[in-house]
């Protein structure tokens, strides 16, 4: 069941070989739903729902799918998984939906699917899989959430909303950072994140 | 200083410390060491002694800077009358603290980076740190600058490379980051004249018809067809006070002529390019010409006339300290004409048409900073292929 092959499945993508800070996959909605905590930890339990379903259903069909059309069929499969995931959101939790907008839909084109789906899933049975696609959703969320935590305080000077700021801080002229909830930042933040990974990872530098 | 040498050295107590030591040391003595092989430019002039040009073509605008804060603000709490030394000793008081944090935040971060490299110490921060202050609302919280400087120096600084491989200008980032993080104290009534008092000197209320907008805060919020710009008390103003300085705005950007001082000096001593000043002003008056010749109560500021156009707000400051930044700017003689062009053109298209944004030339400075790369990679090819296309007819 847990063999150091699916150990490694499962354990890689969360930091040796992260999809965002290592394969830098999936960056644009790592920047449009972070400017806050809880559309990014949705974000995240759906992009990791997605993939552990569609790595597992794709291993299932590897064999049967011919190769000249398979792209089209793991596009099937992924759209007819977000469509569920939306459809539950909408249903459950209509606010967060709401601020999500078109990014739960845009799942679909995240460059994390196709690339676990055309590396992993279609080489691997659906155990391996399974946990292959747990873990790169894993790796996904924990950046989304470093990157959201830090521009929701900063930004907002709240934590899921709350206030963790004291408001003597605003009293005595402290503001919060208008910057923060604008894209570039995300972008900056990310970076940052891929600078303090690498400074302690010194395999991954390139020269 | 030489005594002290050996313990700085690798092996001795304050090894650490190398970079801090060797950065005063040619800081204050000419280095001693010159190279002995080989061919090399013999000219004194060094990166240090360009820097140091650059702060003293800035010191009229600084010294004005400080000047017209006092008298902005004695004017604003209706003592008009005061001696134009406590009105420069006032300003003075307000601009020292930013200075200080400027220099601080900036020289502090540029020593440490130093050091976890183990590189010299660049000069470059001489120039950004006095330009900071000049371009940064006088109103501006203390720690908010601290950060911005910090922010600049970090990310559009180090992260490339540190001194003269930076992308974009410093000082124009910093400003960026201030304006687009904390857009409540970057514009309006209360940022740009300082009306409380300076380490207890020039306490006073504020007259009652106070409004502290700058001219073009004024413009962009002007409603109706005729304008009329206003001084801090509601008095008008012509292009003629835009032009000496008494309006106003951030420290270094209001007054043409102690601008023009510093142009003058930059050009005589051949350190910034008048390709670039020149263009950035004949793009922005063109365009300024155009958007008057088709005046619109939509765009208000289209009905200023191109020359009030060009004193007032930064655009002089802009088209003389900043847009001629060798590191960021075009290098090829070609390219300066068309980079300083469209920095002018850019600058008063923003001015005049996108209300968001009452003054336009930092964000034109900083586009162009973007496009300066590319605009000289176009000139360069063009030129290889013109030659190459009269090599080949020669033959």
């Amino acid at each position: 069941m847990l063999s150091k092959k699916n150990k490694e499945a499962f354990f890689n993508p969360l930091s040796k070989d992260n999809p965002v800070l290592v394969q830098i996959l999936g960056i644009c909605s790592a920047l449009a739903v972070t400017a806050s905590l809880e559309p990014a930890i949705v974000m995240g339990i759906s992009v990791i729902a997605v993939l552990a379903f569609s790595n597992v259903i794709i291993s299932f069909l590897r064999k049967t799918v011919p190769t000249n059309i398979r792209i089209i069929v793991q596009l099937v499969v992924v759209a007819a998984l977000v469509i569920i995931v939306q459809q539950i959101l909408i249903a459950y939790n209509y606010d967060v939906s709401k601020k999500l907008s078109v990014f739960i839909g845009l799942i679909i084109t995240n460059c994390i699917l196709m690339g676990r789906l055309e590396a992993f899933a279609m080489h691997n049975s659906p155990w391996p899989s399974f946990l292959d696609g747990v873990g790169n959703g894993l790796g996904y969320t924990i950046v989304l959430l470093i990157v959201a935590f830090f521009r929701e305080l900063l930004g907002s000077g709240s934590l899921f909303g709350f206030q963790v700021i004291p408001q003597w801080c605003y009293d005595h002229g402290y503001m919060d950072n208008g910057l923060m909830i604008l894209p570039p930042m995300a972008l900056i933040t990310v970076g940052c994140i891929i600078w303090v990974h690498r400074a302690r990872n010194k395999e991954l530098q390139e020269n | 200083m030489n005594k002290i040498e050996p313990s700085f050295r690798p092996g001795g107590k304050f090894a650490k410390l190398e970079s801090v030591y060797d950065g005063m040391e040619t800081f204050l003595f000419t280095p001693n060491t010159t190279s002995r092989l080989g061919a090399h430019i013999h000219d004194g002039n060094d990166l240090k002694r360009t820097m140091i040009t650059v702060v003293v073509a800035l010191l009229p605008a600084l010294l004005f800077g400080m000047y017209n804060i006092g008298y902005q603000h004695y004017l604003a709490i209706g003592q008009a009358h005061t001696g134009w030394f406590t009105m420069f000793l006032f300003g003075l008081l307000a601009m020292l603290p930013i200075i200080v944090v400027s220099y601080g935040v900036g020289l502090g971060i540029e020593f440490i980076s130093a050091q976890i490299h183990h590189k010299e110490i660049q000069e470059g921060f001489l120039v950004t740190g006095i330009l900071i202050p000049l371009i940064v609302p006088i109103n501006t919280p203390l720690w908010m600058t601290a950060v911005a400087t910090a922010f600049a120096v970090i990310f559009a600084k180090e992260v490339f490379g540190g001194t003269g491989m930076n992308i974009f200008n410093v000082a124009l980032i910093t400003r960026a980051f201030l304006f687009f993080a904390y857009p409540s104290r970057m514009s309006g009534d209360e940022a740009f004249v300082k009306v409380d008092s300076a380490f207890g000197l020039g306490d006073g209320t504020l007259a009652d018809t106070f409004t502290g907008a700058t001219p073009l805060g004024q413009v962009a919020t002007n409603v109706g067809d005729s304008l009329q710009m206003t001084d801090i008390l509601g008095k008008p103003i012509s292009c003629m006070d835009a032009f000496i300085g008494f309006i106003p705005g951030s420290p270094g950007e209001t007054s043409m002529i102690a601008i023009l001082i510093g142009a003058a000096i930059l050009l005589l001593t051949g350190i910034a390019s008048w390709r670039i000043m020149c263009s950035v002003f004949v793009g922005g008056l063109g365009m300024a010409a155009l958007a008057h010749a088709l005046p619109s109560a939509t765009y208000p500021a289209s009905m200023l006339d191109p020359m009030t156009q060009l004193c007032l707000g930064g655009f002089a400051f802009g088209a003389v300290f900043m847009a001629t930044d060798p590191v960021t700017g075009a290098r090829t003689n070609v390219g300066q004409y068309i980079y300083g062009l469209l920095i002018g053109v850019f600058a008063i298209l923003i001015r005049v048409y996108n209300s968001g944004y009452p003054e336009g030339m930092m964000l034109a400075i900083l586009l162009m900073n973007a496009f300066a790369p590319l605009i000289d990679h176009c000139v360069v090819s063009s030129n290889i292929k013109r030659r190459a296309r009269r090599a080949a007819a020669k033959e």
